[in-house]
């Protein structure tokens, strides 16, 4: 399929447009704009937008990736109610657009999407996914700790419906889906792009991965998996991990964690009462604790292990993905610094 | 939702609850839809308490044809506490089965070596009673039972008819004795001493606590069974049961869709799995 190009004056009357034919939009908005602490950093986040204006384009990273959406942080599985003893399942039925999605995020979500469509099927998950428009943009600029481009998550082929590179003028567009194609017939002032604009494309991205390869694994992402084999007892995981709050940032701010947990809520009359999932982490000291109180990783650095083993090699060996995206999300949040996938990987590598 | 959800459990009754020790019961379970649970031994079922939560519980009887089945559970957390309070013709969920079983056809002209640590008799049994239903099927059945006190011992009057019979060997010990017992007294591996084996016709399939598993398997080892000829069944938590939650990821395996029931052979090596 050929490329598009959308006039930058035509993207916020497309957003606008996009607004008013769905339910939910969401993009990424600037937090240090609205912060009142002064001096405070401010961090970009994902939220339901009102007008075009209220949005980003040009953010490095969100604090939390665009799998709040998928997999809610809190979702209501079941509700029940005791009385005449009736159960039922709860659908998701918004439609929403996520508006602005990096490719590293995007490949996350593919990982997400292999996952709970394996059989036994996560029909919640996939109901979701089905009602989700993603609208992806290459980033340009580059968060500090990020490194997607030695994670060979610069760019993304598929999982998208339209994904835009912002070239200054204009923005190209990739059309991923029939849903993309369209959607992307109501916006306005859009034309096909001529070569020299795909060429311009294609030098927006190649510098931005080259200034994200300011901080990069010292080798191939692939060699990942048989690195990790062999590498379990070293020392690497028992040093870094005495610092571990076990607090499980790593695994909220992480695009490709998905684990939860499972809980009943129940009215004040117990009678009427809903399951939910919530968002789960490995780090967490009860995760793989069983109920006769033995505790599978009970010690900080073997959880420690498992997430960079889980990220590097488990999920590949089960689902022919690295788990990784080189987002940088864990390394930036971790409140010890000692999540940074680049400096444990790197290490293993120079076998010190 | 347009297709079925995977988290909505079965609605079930609760038919009887017989009192085990001071920890556990049994529970008769009859599925509300009438159709039988269609279980293989070795696999589990997820219990809904609704309000209070669900957990992975092993089925203790032999499949059967009858809708009924049975599940042991012991006191132990939020919802087993609760399960616990229940009483017969209280509603439950269950979800299942699930998960592998032991491999009961491929063992079939086998001599069968099983090795229950407390709790580990409840999935056991369920094997158990299905090869003494089709005692022909199996060659010498040898039982090792251990438990901590001659009080936590599960299904005693079961297990003293199943002493009784000329058709199996059964031993078993207790870590600690009382004024009572007259029996063996020590871990579950100072009965290997007691029996010989044809290691090349014996499996040996073992479910206990996880500190079980690594004397017992050097036991089985020591008699001469080889890694692929060990069953073990691991406990894990597990949330969904479908292998998407994470909680009871063993490396790349997901115990809950892999297992729980395995061959020792085939996870030997692997980082969890029996420490």
């Amino acid at each position: 399929m050929s490329l598009a190009i959308i006039e930058k004056e035509g993207l916020h009357l497309f957003v606008a447009e996009l607004l008013r034919q769905k339910n939910t939009v969401v993009g990424v908005k600037d937090q240090s704009a609205v912060s009142s602490i002064p001096g405070d950093s401010g961090f970009y986040t994902y939220a339901p937008i009102n007008s075009p204006g209220e949005m980003t384009l040009s953010f490095d990273v969100t604090l939390i990736p665009p799998k709040k959406y998928l997999l809610p942080a809190y979702e209501q599985l079941l509700t029940f109610n005791l009385s005449p003893g009736s159960i039922k399942a709860d659908a998701p039925k918004e439609e929403l657009i996520i508006f602005g999605v990096h490719p590293y995020d995007i490949i996350a979500i593919n990982q997400m999407d292999k996952v709970f469509s394996a059989i036994p099927q996560d029909n919640h998950y996939l109901e979701r996914r089905k009602r989700t428009t993603i609208i992806g943009i290459d980033p340009v600029k580059v968060a500090p700790r990020a490194f997607w481009s030695s994670m060979g998550a610069d760019t993304v082929a598929g999982g998208f419906d339209l994904m835009l590179t912002d070239i200054g003028q204009c923005y190209v567009v990739d059309v991923g889906s029939k849903k993309g194609a369209s959607l992307l017939k109501t916006a306005p002032r859009t034309r096909e792009a001529a070569p020299a604009e795909v060429k311009e494309r294609d030098k927006v991205r190649a510098e931005a991965r080259k200034r994200c390869d300011a901080n990069r694994l010292s080798f191939s992402y692939l060699e990942l998996p048989s690195l990790l084999d062999g590498n379990e007892e070293h020392v690497i995981w028992e040093e870094k991990s005495h610092l571990c709050f076990s607090c499980g940032t790593c695994n909220l701010v992480c695009p490709t964690c998905y684990c939860f947990d499972v809980r009943d809520d129940v009215s004040i009359d117990l009678k009427k009462g809903s399951r939910y999932r919530t968002w789960d982490g490995c780090l967490l000291s009860d995760f793989a604790r069983v109920a006769g109180g033995g505790n599978f990783r009970g010690h900080r650095a073997d959880r420690y292990r498992h997430r960079f083993y889980r990220k590097g090699q488990f999920i590949y060996r089960r689902f022919g993905d690295i788990a990784c995206v080189g987002c940088g999300r864990c390394s930036a949040q971790c409140p010890s610094d000692i999540a940074d996938p680049v400096t444990v990987f790197n290490r293993l590598k120079e076998g010190i | 939702m347009g297709s079925p959800s995977p988290y909505l459990p079965g609605l079930a009754t609760i038919m009887k609850i017989e009192e085990q020790t001071a920890m556990e019961k049994l529970f008769m379970v009859r599925p509300n839809d009438g159709k039988p649970l269609g279980h293989k031994p070795g696999q589990f079922v997820e219990v809904s308490v609704f309000g209070v939560g669900e957990c992975p519980i092993s089925v203790s009887s032999a499949p059967n044809k009858k809708t009924d089945f049975e599940i042991c559970v012991r006191r132990a957390g939020n919802v087993t506490n609760a399960l616990h309070n229940l009483k017969a013709g209280d509603v439950i969920g269950i979800r299942g089965p699930y998960g592998t079983h032991f491999p009961f056809e491929d063992l079939k002209g086998k001599d069968l070596l099983f090795v229950a640590g407390g709790l580990g008799i409840v999935p056991l049994r369920s094997f158990i009673n299905y090869a003494l239903e089709r005692r022909r099927d199996y060659g010498r059945i040898i039982i090792l039972f251990g438990a901590r006190t001659p009080a936590d011992r599960l299904f005693k009057a079961e297990i003293a008819s199943l002493a009784r019979r000329p058709d199996l060997e059964y031993l078993e010990t207790v870590d600690v004795g009382d004024a009572s017992w007259k029996g063996n007294v020590g871990v579950i591996t100072t009965l290997f001493p007691k029996f010989t084996i044809d290691p090349k016709k014996t499996y040996a399939i073992m479910v206990g606590p996880p500190v079980m598993y690594r004397f017992a398997i050097a036991a089985a080892r020591a008699k001469g069974l080889a890694d692929d000829h060990i069953i073990v069944s691991l406990e894990r938590k597990m949330k969904c049961g479908l292998g998407k939650c994470g909680h009871c990821q063993m490396g790349p395996v997901y115990v809950c869709q892999e297992g729980p029931v395995f061959n020792f052979a085939a996870i030997k090596n692997l980082e969890e799995a029996l420490s």
